[in-house]
């Protein structure tokens, strides 16, 4: 193998797990060392800078990050990081000061379509330049999807109010109960760019026998969040079946649990492991004495006089082909009818586009979705850019915050006379960690801490209040206890081949085994010679150029604690601990667009 | 030194052991020594081959004298009996542990200072009687914890980190341990655990008093430009004459040399060492000519490392005193004192 150019940004960018697999690249070991230290604001000001709604994603985001973590392949359970975020929300102090001002007005012009995560994050970047942007929402309120669709019990107003008010008080203009059903006529308002982050507005509809007759007690899930959400609907039957397996699918159950559905039963089509709800969602449902059934599929709604009786299900079981794809087939069992007095329907959600006319230069693929470009956001129209669930389908909250982050960047380049098609990279520092022979600026010590559990409110007392907040979120105790479980994977283990004498002491040391001395190879070969199993492949190995001996040095980077014994029993200082600060690109930040050396 | 305690947390996909344990589980405290000692990899490789043999670290007594060297039994097999004994004094410790119960597995770890200067007549005495143990000298040829003066096995000419010529001989420890009867002889060197492991496991398969010498390099006042123990020195001067594989229990090890290349010697317990010789001509089981061998190559600079010498149907201690098989620990008190009668008895006999 060649040696590993540690220069190149993503390198040590991919050793930080979490940050690599979330979306927006939040630096989280950065932001939980500060919870650890107590400093909750300026936690919450890197998450802010990144993210843009810590207190919101804190309860509600999907959590790339966690499958990711390196801490989850070491023992059974990652960092609970997305709730460490919500503690930085919690605890830190006000931080209006800390927020940028409204700059002079630079003239130019953005019109925003929906209020949501992902036109909200472009009304962030840009305001703060000089842009007069405006936002366009149906809703009287900003927040979208955020505040609509995500129940009260796991997202309070107050915190979605907090959120939505920084950037509205950016100088954003906040056009609410205005829908906007024409691009014609808003491109004719001559905007200098607009940006659609209208979301995926439509629940998909469950076309079976009976759907028709008994539509009064049949209801379309994210429709029917957003009812209760405004008020409008304040109860349901006694008996509720929940159609779907998302976490769409979890917000009802949940919610019906709440508005008078005592036997409320989710069912889904997959089997349970396969649902596309977070398993964490999951858990919430079934401690809420809501039983998830599986393998059966809806095929009739049961009615008598347009009244709903129930649901007929036909059963069925997972068989899988020779390329090892799924299929459902029938079980052979007699279909099964379950009585009920309301079904939410919550199988899915759709984009829909029906206020972009044909004519307006913005071209549609075969499954009616806008073209638009992965990196920069535009379209067809060189000054109409997507962003979110809008532009690639329905996913998340973080998704579509880092969709925002680089259709601002596209905007501002573009109204700068600039290509955008040129994507800056991320900007990096690097330091090292030492302090004296045996200290390191970060604490090293590794914590055998199990995952600790977020306190929630009492059964009982959260099922009576649709508002109340079941998740209470960590004290400070628990926050640090949690805090301490980062492995710190953005102190970098850095290698210096001309100072190795190849004494072992790090390979010796290295509780994990990460190291070994030994001749080159292609790495297939590698990873067979290495001290301990190699089994993912997509973690890089660290390979240093040819040292005295002949050998290399090769470190698996899969299961490193960044304990920084390597460094530590180093006679002659060739490892050292280095924190690795990448931060991406934002509009308006100097944009270096060169590829700097790191180390 | 280092002051956070090695992580708990090990590699999950670590091989076991026939007893099921990991090589972690073979380790002991974290380490004292300066950063990068190679006392620390001799440590490594205990560990490692202790865990290949799978052995039960109950089973195994770690005796060790005075100095760096002497320190490092903390540092491996946690849940092994240990004694740190007085300065130089290890091999008579371990001689009458190892008489009072010989079913223990006796590791004796020294340096260059515990038993070539203060403990030399100590080691001399252990090896002379065959006494059943695996004797390991961790030879830096320094006196690191006294600041690097020069030990008894420091080579004449050698320089000092200072710049000071050594004008004593050295002590060869390997050549006396061969002179004295030792049945197992090695030497190796602390960089090269390819070599060492496999020699730390046949010598403890090995019955009868089994002698290594493992240079090892002191990163604080031995590892500079005019050492003859220093890294750099070593790996040049490195004449080694053979390699080895230990091959124990039911699993027979495909040995990957070219045919006719390897010797087979199989040990007094049926355990088996393959020996892929480097050197045609070198024959382990000729102790006069390895003497010959290791003085001749001695004055050409070399450091010859390898298995040098081994009788594989050596005797120990216990078969020459015609001792009691059963530890003493175990035995009844009228068997340890079985009454004035028989006292008596032995006295008539011998009047």
């Amino acid at each position: 193998m060649k040696p590993t150019d540690i220069a190149a940004p993503d390198y040590f960018h991919k050793v930080v797990d979490c940050q690599w697999a979330c979306p927006a690249h939040t630096p989280v070991p950065e932001y939980i060392r500060l919870i650890a230290q107590g400093r909750y604001s300026d936690a919450y000001m890197i998450n802010w800078k990144s993210n843009v709604f810590p207190g919101i994603l804190g309860r509600t985001c999907d959590r790339p990050c966690e499958p990711a973590c390196r801490r989850g392949r070491v023992e059974e359970n990652p960092v609970a990081i997305c709730r460490l975020k919500r503690v930085a929300a919690d605890f830190k102090d006000d931080i209006k000061q800390r927020l940028p001002r409204p700059s002079p007005r630079n003239g130019k012009r953005i019109a925003l379509v929906g209020g949501g995560p992902a036109s909200l994050t472009v009304a962030r970047d840009l305001a703060p330049l000089g842009y007069h942007c405006t936002v366009f929402d149906a809703d009287p309120e900003a927040g979208g999807m955020m505040r609509t669709q995500i129940p009260k019990f796991r997202l309070p107003n107050s915190v979605i109010d907090e959120e939505t008010g920084y950037i509205l008080n950016l100088g954003v203009e906040f056009k609410g109960g205005h829908r906007i059903d024409s691009m014609t006529s808003l491109l004719a308002e001559k905007y200098d760019a607009i940006f659609v982050g209208s979301g995926a507005p439509r629940g998909r509809e469950l076309d079976i026998p009976g759907r028709k007759e008994a539509a009064a007690n049949i209801h379309i899930g994210i429709e029917w969040l957003a009812s209760v959400s405004f008020g409008h609907t304040d109860k349901i039957g006694k008996r509720v079946i929940v159609l779907g397996g998302g976490n769409t699918a979890m917000d009802c159950c949940r919610t019906a649990r709440r508005l008078g559905g005592e036997n409320v039963k989710v069912v889904v089509r997959s089997g349970f492991e396969e649902m596309k709800a977070s398993p964490w969602e999951k858990e919430d449902a079934i401690h809420e004495d809501i039983p998830i059934l599986n393998y059966m599929v809806p095929v009739a709604f049961k009615h008598v006089a347009g009244k709903l009786i129930g649901v007929t299900f036909e059963k069925v079981k997972a068989e899988y082909d020779a390329k090892g794809r799924r299929n459902l087939v029938p079980s052979g069992e007699p279909d099964e009818t379950i009585a009920c007095d309301d079904v939410l329907v919550a199988v899915g959600q759709e984009n829909a586009f029906p206020w972009i006319e044909k004519d307006c230069g913005i071209e549609f693929d075969k499954w009616h979705m806008p073209k638009v470009d992965p990196k920069t956001f535009v379209s067809t129209n060189p000054k109409v850019f997507f962003g979110g669930d809008a532009a690639f389908g329905p996913k998340n909250i973080i998704w579509a915050v880092a969709h925002g982050h680089d259709a601002a960047l596209s905007i501002h380049k573009m109204l700068s006379g600039e290509d955008i098609s040129e994507r800056p990279l991320p900007e990096v520092q690097i330091s090292s960690q030492k302090m004296g022979i045996h200290e390191w600026s970060y604490d090293n010590d590794i914590s055998n801490d199990k995952r600790f559990k977020v306190p929630h409110r009492d059964k009982v007392v959260a099922l009576k209040d649709i508002r109340a907040e079941v998740e209470l979120g960590y004290d400070v105790k628990l926050a640090l206890g949690e805090a301490e479980r980062c492995l710190n994977c953005d102190v970098q283990t850095v290698f210096s081949t001309s100072l190795c004498i190849e004494c072992d002491a790090c390979a010796d040391i290295c509780p994990m085994d990460c190291i070994t001395f030994t001749d080159n190879g292609e790495e297939s070969d590698l990873r067979q010679r290495l001290k301990a199993p190699s089994p993912h492949q997509d973690q890089d190995l660290y390979v240093s150029s040819d040292l005295k001996t002949g050998r290399v040095m090769v470190k698996d980077e899969d299961v490193c604690l960044h304990c920084g014994l390597c460094a530590e029993r180093c006679p002659t200082g060739a490892w050292d601990m280095q924190k690795y600060f990448i931060e991406m690109t934002y509009a308006g930040s100097s944009c270096p667009t060169k590829s700097r050396s790191a180390a | 030194m280092t002051y956070i305690a090695k992580p708990k947390f090990h590699h999950p996909g670590l091989k076991k052991n026939e007893l099921g344990y990991t090589h972690r589980d073979y380790e002991g405290k974290i380490s004292t020594l300066c950063a990068g000692c190679g006392h620390d990899s001799i440590t490594a490789s205990i560990i490692e081959a202790c865990y290949e043999l799978s052995i039960e670290p109950h089973r195994v007594a770690k005796i060790s004298g005075i100095g760096c060297s002497s320190k490092t039994p903390d540092y491996f097999l946690g849940n092994s009996h240990g004694f740190n004994s007085v300065h130089g004094r290890m091999p008579s410790v371990l001689t009458g542990a190892n008489l009072a119960n010989r079913d223990l597995i006796y590791l004796g770890v020294s340096g260059d200072g515990d038993s070539a200067s203060i403990g030399f007549g100590q080691f001399a005495h252990s090896i002379r009687r065959g006494v059943n143990m695996t004797y390991i000298v961790e030879n830096n040829g320094v006196y690191g914890l006294t600041k690097g003066q020069f030990s008894a096995t420091a080579d004449r000419g050698s320089k000092s980190k200072k710049g000071v010529t050594n004008t004593d001989n050295a002590i060869d420890l390997v050549a006396i341990a061969l002179q004295l009867g030792a049945t197992f002889v090695a030497r190796s060197f602390s960089g090269d655990k390819a070599q060492l492991v496999p020699l730390i496991a046949a010598a403890i398969r090995h019955k009868g008093a089994s002698f290594i010498d493992v240079i090892s390099p002191c990163i604080a006042f031995n590892n500079h430009a005019g050492s003859t123990k220093s890294f750099d020195y070593v790996r040049e001067h490195n004449d080694a004459v053979n390699r080895l594989d230990v091959l124990v229990g039911r699993d027979p090890i495909a040995v990957d040399y070219a045919p006719g290349t390897v010797q087979l010697v199989e040990q007094h317990d049926g355990s088996k060492i393959a020996l892929r010789k480097i050197d045609a001509d070198y024959d382990p089981h000729d102790r006069l000519g390895a003497q010959t061998f290791l003085q001749k190559h001695a004055a050409k600079g070399q450091i010859v490392t390898g298995l040098l010498y081994v009788d594989p149907d050596a005797e120990d201690l216990h078969e020459h005193l015609n001792t009691v098989e059963t530890p003493l620990n175990t035995l009844e008190a009228d068997t340890l004192c079985p009454g004035s009668a028989v006292l008596d008895k032995i006295n008539a006999s011998l009047r």
